[in-house]
C-alpha cells in the first residue's frame, strides 16, 4: 500500500503535536503562517518576514495583517486561510471511473447514475483524495479485478495512486454492487478493499451503498477516520409554513419533516447515539425543551420547567443535557440528566447565558454565551460551573459548537458589531488552549450556527449570502463551500455525531 | 390691384372658415347643451312638483337644506312649514326624521311630492352601545415599552409610559394579560430569544414594584421571531425592540 494512506490526518489530530498543522501555542505567528500558506512561494516568503517584524507587539493584529497580506497575493479568492487537511502532506490522487452495469435489467441505468454521482460527490466532499478528472481516464474503464490495466492507470495522463472501480446490477429483485479500491502503484498485491453490497433496488438503497463504500475508502485513505457520508444534519426549515425541525443526508439529499409542532421549533441537537432529537419550542406554557425519539418517530415526555427554555446541548455519553432556562428569573445555564431529572443551574447573574455546547470529546467542559458584559462573548466553564473564562474580546459572539477531538471551537463572530458598523457575522475557528482565531467566512452574508461533521474536516453553518438563509457547508478550513438547501428559509444546522 | 385682390380673397376665405368652424362649433356646442326640445305646456297645464333634502341624513342638532320646484302652481305649500314661494329652498333642522309633504295647487289641478329627512339621535349611539370593553381600553391604554439595542434595562424616556401602563392595570385589576418580548432582526436566534426573555421580565418587574400583581401577568420571549417591522434600518429595528402588551382576559 501506499506508504501516504497510513499517515495519520494532520487536521486537529489532538495525539499528533508535531504535526505540521498543529497549532504553535508559542507562536501564533508561526499557526497563522501554517493556516494561511500561499500557493506562491515568493508571497510565503515575503509575509514571513513581515511576519517576523510585527509579531513581538501585536499578535493579534499581525494575525490579521498576515491574513491579508497572503490574500492578496494570492489570486484566488477562496483561498483566504487554509487549516489545511493534509498541508506538507500529498493528496492521494484517487481515480474514480463509473461502475459498470453487470447486468441487463433496464433498472440499471437510473440506479448506476444516482450511485455513481453519490460516490463521486462522497469522495469530492471528504476533502482526503484528490480526485482525478474523468477526461484523463482511458476509454476502457475496468468493472471487474480482471479488467483492471495497471499501466494505463499508474502512468500519465491520469497518473493514479488509486483506482476505486466496481459494478451494480439488478437480478431478482436485488440490487448488488461489487466494488474494489486497487493500489495501482502496487501491482503485485494491489488490493486495498474488496466489497459486495445488496440490498432493495431503490434510488435511495443506491445512494446508502454509495455512501458506504464512499466511507471504506475515506475511512483508509484518511488515516482512520471514519467517514461521514452515512451522517445526518438537523435543521429548523419554515417549508411548511411552520419553523419545524427537519433532517437531510448531509449531501443535502432525502430532505423530511421530523417534527409537526404548528408552533415555532428551534435549535435542534440530536444525541450522541442519534436515537433522540433535543429541541426546543414554543408550547402554551411557554418555551420548553421538548424530547423526539428518532426510534419511535414521536415526541417522548421530558419535564417543562417553567420560565424561557433554550438551545439543548448533549453530553458526550448522552448521559446529561444542558439548556438555558430562564425559570429563575434571568437566562441561565442548567444541566440535567438526559431524562430531565437533577437540574441544576451553572451560571448566575444578571446577563443572559445561553447556547450552551459540551466539549464533545471529554465532556469536561461546556462553552456557552452570555451577555454579562454586553454584546454577547463566548465563554468556556467546566461542566460543574466552575473556571468560567472568557474566549472572544470584542463585537459579537455566538453559537459556540466544538471539534470532533475537543480542541477547537467554532463560533459566529461579528468582531465590529453595533450601529454604524455593518460588520456581517461570519464563522470563525478559535483554538481553545491559545484563543488563536481564524475567519473561516468572508463572501458576506450573515453566517451563523456552524456545527462540526463527526470526522472533523466539514463545518455545516446556516448563511444569508444567497439572499435568504439557507444551510450551507465548507471544509474546517474554509474551502469546497456549497449550499445544501434551497427551498424556504433553513437555519440552525446540526451534524449528527455519527 | 392683384395684391389688394388676394387679400380680401384670402380675408374672404379665412372669415368663410372662421364662420364656418364657428357655425360647425356652435352647432357642436348646441348639440351637447341642448335638452330634448322644451316641449310647449300642454294648454290645461297641470302643475308639477318636486322637493328634495340634502343631506338625507342628518344627527339631531345638524341642519339640512329642502329644495323644491314646481310649475303652474299658484298655491304651494309645504306640510309643517306653510304657505312657500313656487320654487325655493329652505334650511331645517328638526329633532326628528320629518316627511316633508309638498302640495302645489294650479288651475290644471294639484301635484304632491314628498322627501324624507331621516335624524339620527347623537344620544342614541352612546346609549344603546355599551360601554368599551375591558380589552378596548386595555388596547387604547396600555403602551408598549421599547428599549435600546441589546438592552433589557428600562430606558428613562419609557418610565412615564411604564408608569401610566401601572396606573391603568391598578384600576382595571380583573385584567390578566401578557407581556411578548420583542428583538431586532440582527444577531443571532438563541441569544435574542434569551434577551427578549430579560426584556419581558424588565417589564414585568416595573410594573410590580409599580404594585401590579405578578400572578396576573405571564411573560414569553419572541426573540426575531415575529417581528412588527421587516426592514434593515433604525426605525424598524426600534420598532421590533419592545416589550409588547397582549389582553388575556
Amino acid at each position: 500500500m501506499d506508504d501516504s494512506t497510513n499517515r495519520p490526518p494532520c487536521m486537529f489530530d489532538s495525539h499528533n503535536s508535531t504535526s505540521p498543522c498543529h497549532p504553535e501555542r508559542s507562536n501564533p505567528i508561526r499557526f497563522a503562517n501554517q493556516i494561511a500558506q500561499s500557493k506562491d512561494p515568493f508571497c510565503k516568503r515575503s509575509t514571513k518576514d513581515l511576519a517576523r517584524r510585527l509579531c513581538n507587539n501585536f499578535a493579534i493584529l499581525t494575525f490579521l495583517t498576515l491574513l491579508l497580506l497572503a490574500t492578496t497575493c494570492i489570486s484566488f479568492a477562496q483561498d483566504w486561510v487554509r487549516t489545511g487537511s493534509g498541508l506538507g502532506v500529498e493528496k492521494v490522487r484517487l481515480a474514480v471511473p463509473d461502475f459498470k452495469p453487470s447486468s441487463a435489467d433496464p433498472q440499471n441505468t437510473a440506479l448506476l447514475k444516482t450511485f455513481n454521482d453519490t460516490f463521486w460527490n462522497d469522495l469530492d466532499n471528504s476533502g482526503v483524495v484528490e480526485l482525478i478528472s474523468k477526461s484523463f481516464y482511458p476509454l476502457q474503464v475496468p468493472g471487474q479485478p480482471p479488467e483492471v490495466t495497471f499501466g494505463v492507470w499508474n502512468s500519465p495522463p491520469p497518473n493514479a495512486a488509486m483506482l476505486a472501480f466496481g459494478n451494480l446490477s439488478v437480478a431478482a429483485g436485488k440490487l448488488t454492487v461489487q466494488g474494489w479500491l486497487y493500489d495501482v502503484k502496487n501491482t503485485a498485491s494491489p488490493l486495498v478493499i474488496g466489497k459486495q453490497y445488496t440490498d432493495v433496488p431503490t434510488d435511495d438503497a443506491a445512494r446508502l451503498i454509495a455512501h458506504k463504500f464512499a466511507d471504506e475508502i475515506i475511512f483508509r485513505l484518511g488515516g482512520g477516520i471514519p467517514g461521514i457520508a452515512e451522517s445526518k444534519i438537523f435543521f429548523v426549515s419554515d417549508r411548511s409554513g411552520h419553523k419545524e425541525i427537519w433532517a437531510m443526508d448531509y449531501d443535502g439529499s432525502n430532505q423530511r419533516q421530523v417534527t409537526h409542532q404548528l408552533s415555532i421549533s428551534l435549535s435542534p441537537r440530536i444525541s450522541p447515539d442519534g436515537s433522540r432529537l433535543a429541541f426546543s419550542s414554543l408550547t402554551k406554557s411557554g418555551w420548553e425543551i421538548l424530547m423526539y425519539s428518532i426510534d419511535l418517530d414521536r415526541l417522548v415526555s421530558f419535564p417543562h420547567f417553567g420560565g424561557t427554555n433554550l438551545s439543548p446541548s448533549w453530553s458526550p455519553d448522552g448521559a446529561r443535557l444542558s439548556f438555558s432556562s430562564s425559570r429563575g428569573g434571568h437566562s441561565e445555564i442548567y444541566v440535567s440528566d438526559s431524562s430531565g431529572g437533577n437540574l441544576h443551574a451553572m451560571t448566575t447573574g444578571r446577563g443572559p447565558d445561553v447556547s450552551p455546547a459540551w466539549n464533545r470529546k471529554t465532556g469536561s467542559q461546556i462553552a456557552f454565551v452570555s451577555g454579562s458584559t454586553g454584546l454577547p462573548q463566548v465563554y468556556t466553564m467546566e461542566a460543574d460551573g466552575t473556571n468560567q473564562q472568557r474566549m472572544t474580546d470584542q463585537g459579537y459572539a455566538v453559537s459556540p459548537n466544538w471539534s470532533p477531538n475537543g480542541q477547537f471551537l467554532t463560533l459566529a463572530w461579528t468582531r465590529k458589531y453595533g450601529p454604524g458598523e455593518p460588520g456581517s457575522s461570519d464563522i470563525y475557528l478559535m483554538d481553545i488552549a491559545s484563543k488563536q482565531w481564524v475567519q473561516l467566512t468572508h463572501d458576506g452574508g450573515r453566517n451563523d450556527f456552524p456545527s462540526w461533521s463527526p470526522d472533523g474536516r466539514h463545518i455545516v453553518f446556516q448563511s444569508s449570502r444567497s439572499g435568504k438563509e439557507e444551510i450551507w457547508e465548507m471544509l474546517a478550513d474554509g474551502t469546497k463551500l456549497h449550499q445544501l438547501t434551497f427551498t424556504g428559509r433553513n437555519s440552525q444546522p446540526n451534524w449528527s455525531w455519527k | 390691384m392683384k395684391g389688394i385682390n388676394m387679400k380680401r380673397r384670402v380675408f374672404q376665405s379665412v372669415a368663410t372658415i372662421i364662420a364656418l368652424s364657428a357655425v360647425l362649433m356652435l352647432g357642436a356646442c348646441h348639440k351637447k347643451a341642448a335638452p330634448p326640445p322644451p316641449p310647449p305646456p300642454p294648454p290645461p297645464a297641470s302643475p308639477t312638483a318636486s322637493i328634495s333634502v340634502s343631506p338625507d341624513t342628518i344627527q339631531a342638532g345638524q341642519s339640512a337644506t329642502l329644495s323644491w320646484q314646481t310649475s303652474n302652481a299658484t298655491d304651494v305649500s309645504i306640510d309643517g312649514i306653510g304657505a312657500v314661494q313656487a320654487s325655493g329652498s329652505q334650511s331645517v333642522a328638526p329633532t326628528a326624521s320629518t316627511t316633508y309633504h309638498l302640495t302645489a295647487k294650479g288651475s290644471g289641478g294639484t301635484q304632491d311630492a314628498t322627501t324624507r329627512l331621516t335624524v339620527t339621535q347623537a344620544q342614541a349611539p352612546m346609549a344603546t352601545t355599551p360601554s368599551p370593553t375591558d380589552e378596548d381600553l386595555f388596547g387604547q391604554t396600555v403602551k408598549d415599552i421599547y428599549f435600546d439595542y441589546d438592552k433589557s434595562d428600562l430606558r428613562s424616556d419609557q418610565q412615564a409610559d411604564i408608569q401610566a401602563d401601572a396606573q391603568f392595570l391598578n384600576q382595571h385589576t380583573n385584567i390578566n394579560f401578557i407581556i411578548e418580548g420583542h428583538c431586532d432582526s440582527r444577531g443571532s436566534t438563541e441569544y435574542n430569544l434569551a434577551l427578549g426573555d430579560q426584556r419581558a421580565s424588565s417589564v414585568k418587574n416595573a410594573l410590580v414594584s409599580a404594585g401590579v400583581t405578578a400572578s396576573r401577568i405571564k411573560t414569553i420571549s419572541f426573540g426575531k421571531e415575529k417581528p412588527f417591522c421587516m426592514e434593515e434600518n433604525e426605525a424598524c429595528w426600534q420598532q421590533n425592540r419592545r416589550g409588547h402588551f397582549v389582553y388575556q382576559k
